[in-house]
């Protein structure tokens, strides 16, 4: 490609070719962007991890090029959000036209003091490139290219793999299994797992151009472009002056011709302007699926990412819902590990993340049906909403260009604790990050920056000045006026303080519990839902 | 107790009655089909309760077989 070069990672042949690696506590299967970002999460809380990755390189092509605000939350508690910063496009707002009209505009960014802007875009091809050059700096990950997982073993105990290198054959036993081996996963085969879902009957082809444009980054959808016979396109722009097209071209169409350069080029001259120069990068037809697996946990083999859900790329809800899952995941399966908590905390990942793959489905499936009606008569239902949007703005609510990524509000979860207090963020919720200051920090600029990666107490009004608590789970106490200053308000509000609130985080920075003027005993209790069956 | 108004709320119903068939009788199928979509959701947006709108699916879809 033009304006990039794929590194290629050092490929180590591995001593223990023809024999048994040494015992590993966890094998994360896939260096993609979900596996990269739960093996930098379990170092950060004192795990070691083996990643074994069948290529040498990162993303092939043009994949993932939306990163949502949550997402740049996790990767900034793993201290690699400022690199995509830097590299990627910032962008807020999306435009929908129909026809020759724009029929409106939105704004992803709920509160424009938090830390990340809605979205970046960025090439995932970069996102990969900085989560491994953050990996090889953490002595508790073992990178290992070009080593393929082709067979598997599940024992009461763990895990034993059969791995392939260009210099032979080794079993690695481990402990856990963390399965990131993405849409075709080789271990959701290998366990016949079944992967259920609905099939779109529809084509998109994807062309990224570079080409020399100024604007404001944006996310623009057409529906019906009056520019050709596509039924929508979308556009976004990335990193080094590249630009996603995305073109629906309908359910009988031939493959190979519409994959020829003359007609791909044909498409594009349309849509950008016959005078703007623009070279080609990547071409790709698609089409797509939302499906899931039952389960996410299996005794001692977890799913991450692609390789537990599918969904449809309009929203952004694949890379960025795999990054929560290894967010929800990283945290449980190190206290695991580590022996402070009971293997049934693990059931609350599946149970946490299965809840917000559905969300993800549903919304991908929601879009889907609005932008590929599946029968003439929703056809006319689509149209009509469409029609109507020009003049009435309720029809613009209706309108679904894709429900673009906001992270999962955990409501239902068997880990929520006390929920007293009236604010906005409930437990569940993530805590969002809202301007903050500690005296004496200038580092810390918003709420998510003190939290850290353990549990933290968030203590409010006089009564808890002294409170203190004997846990086994190390829990950080933040005293607000003395610990940290509320900024505008907008702490207290969100969480809706009264009285002696205290704020139980959870460390992937969820609330856990809030509470309008609790005692320890009770704290104690509801922090006892994690050690569980460990004490 | 139901949302939905199973009782008469239109006043002068003949003269609204002529009017909804003025609108559409003119067109054909497939504009006929727009417009009533158009019109359901001009209505379904006016009304806006979830419970009275869901009932109305309901009773409209009554009777009717799923095509296959």
């Amino acid at each position: 490609m033009a304006t990039y070069q794929y590194p290629k990672y050092p490929y180590h042949p591995p001593t223990f070719a023809g024999g048994v690696a040494p015992l590993a506590q966890v094998v994360i299967v896939g260096g993609g962007q979900v596996g990269l970002t739960m093996a930098l999460d379990l170092a950060q809380r004192g795990v070691a991890s083996v990643v074994l990755d069948e290529d040498n390189t990162v993303s092939d092509g043009s994949r993932a090029i939306c990163q949502a605000k949550r997402t740049l939350e996790i990767w900034d508690r793993m201290g690699v959000a400022a690199p995509m910063m830097e590299k990627g496009v910032t962008w807020n707002e999306g435009h929908v036209f129909y026809r020759d009209e724009q029929l409106y505009a939105f704004n992803m960014q709920e509160n424009p003091r938090s830390k990340f802007p809605a979205f970046i875009n960025i090439q995932q091809y970069y996102v990969e490139q900085f989560l491994i050059e953050q990996a090889v700096q953490q002595p508790l990950i073992d990178l290992r290219w070009c080593h393929r997982v082709t067979g598997l073993e599940t024992t009461s105990d763990g895990v034993r793999l059969v791995v392939e290198t260009p210099d032979g054959t080794y079993t690695q036993p481990c402990d856990w299994l963390v399965a990131a081996d993405g849409v075709r996963s080789t271990i959701r085969r290998q366990m016949g797992l079944s992967f259920s879902g609905q099939v779109f009957e529809d084509h998109f082809l994807i062309a990224d151009i570079v080409m020399q444009r100024e604007g404001p980054a944006i996310r623009r959808f057409y529906f019906d472009p009056p520019w050709g016979p596509e039924a929508s396109a979308l556009m976004h722009r990335q990193s080094d002056n590249v630009w996603r097209l995305d073109f629906q071209l309908g359910w009988n169409v031939d493959r190979d011709e519409e994959l020829r350069d003359e007609n791909v080029f044909a498409r594009i001259r349309r849509m950008i302007g016959p005078d703007t120069p623009f070279e080609l990068e990547w071409k790709s037809l698609y089409t797509f699926q939302c499906r899931s697996i039952d389960r996410y946990r299996h005794d001692r083999v977890l799913f991450i990412g692609d390789a537990a859900h599918q969904v449809s790329p309009f929203g952004a809800r694949g890379g960025n819902g795999g990054v929560q899952d290894a967010d929800n995941l990283g945290w449980k399966l190190a206290l695991v590990v580590q022996g402070r908590a009971g293997v049934t905390l693990l059931d609350t990942y599946d149970e946490e993340r299965r809840f917000a793959a559905a969300e993800n489905i549903l919304n991908s499936t929601r879009a889907t049906d609005f932008i590929t009606p599946k029968t003439p008569v929703s056809e006319v239902y689509r149209n009509a909403v469409l029609d109507l949007a020009r003049d009435f703005p309720f029809a613009r609510a209706l309108v679904n260009s894709g429900r673009l990524s906001v992270p999962a509000h955990l409501k239902e979860s068997s880990l929520n604790g006390a929920d007293e207090l009236q604010g906005a963020v409930r437990p569940g919720s993530p805590v969002p990050a809202l301007p903050l200051s500690v005296p004496g920090d200038a580092s810390v600029s918003h709420l998510t920056d003190v939290l850290g990666d353990g549990f933290t107490l968030l203590c409010f009004g006089p009564a808890n000045a002294d409170l203190s608590l004997d846990s086994d789970l190390a829990v950080r106490l933040l005293h607000a006026g003395r610990d940290f200053h509320d900024m505008d308000g907008g702490v207290v509000a969100a969480f809706g303080v009264q009285d002696d609130a205290v704020v139980l985080v959870r460390p992937d920075q969820h609330v856990m519990a809030c509470w309008r003027a609790p005692v320890p005993a009770t704290i104690l209790d509801t922090l006892s839902m994690i050690t569980g069956d460990c004490r | 107790m139901s949302g939905l108004k199973h009782e008469p709320g239109i006043s002068d119903p003949d003269g609204f009655y002529q009017e909804l068939i003025d609108a559409v009788q003119r067109l054909s199928t497939e504009d006929a089909l727009a417009f009533s979509a158009r019109l359901n959701l001009l209505l379904a947006n006016h009304i806006g309760d979830r419970t009275v709108l869901r009932e109305a699916i309901e009773a409209a879809r009554k009777g009717l077989e799923d095509h296959e």
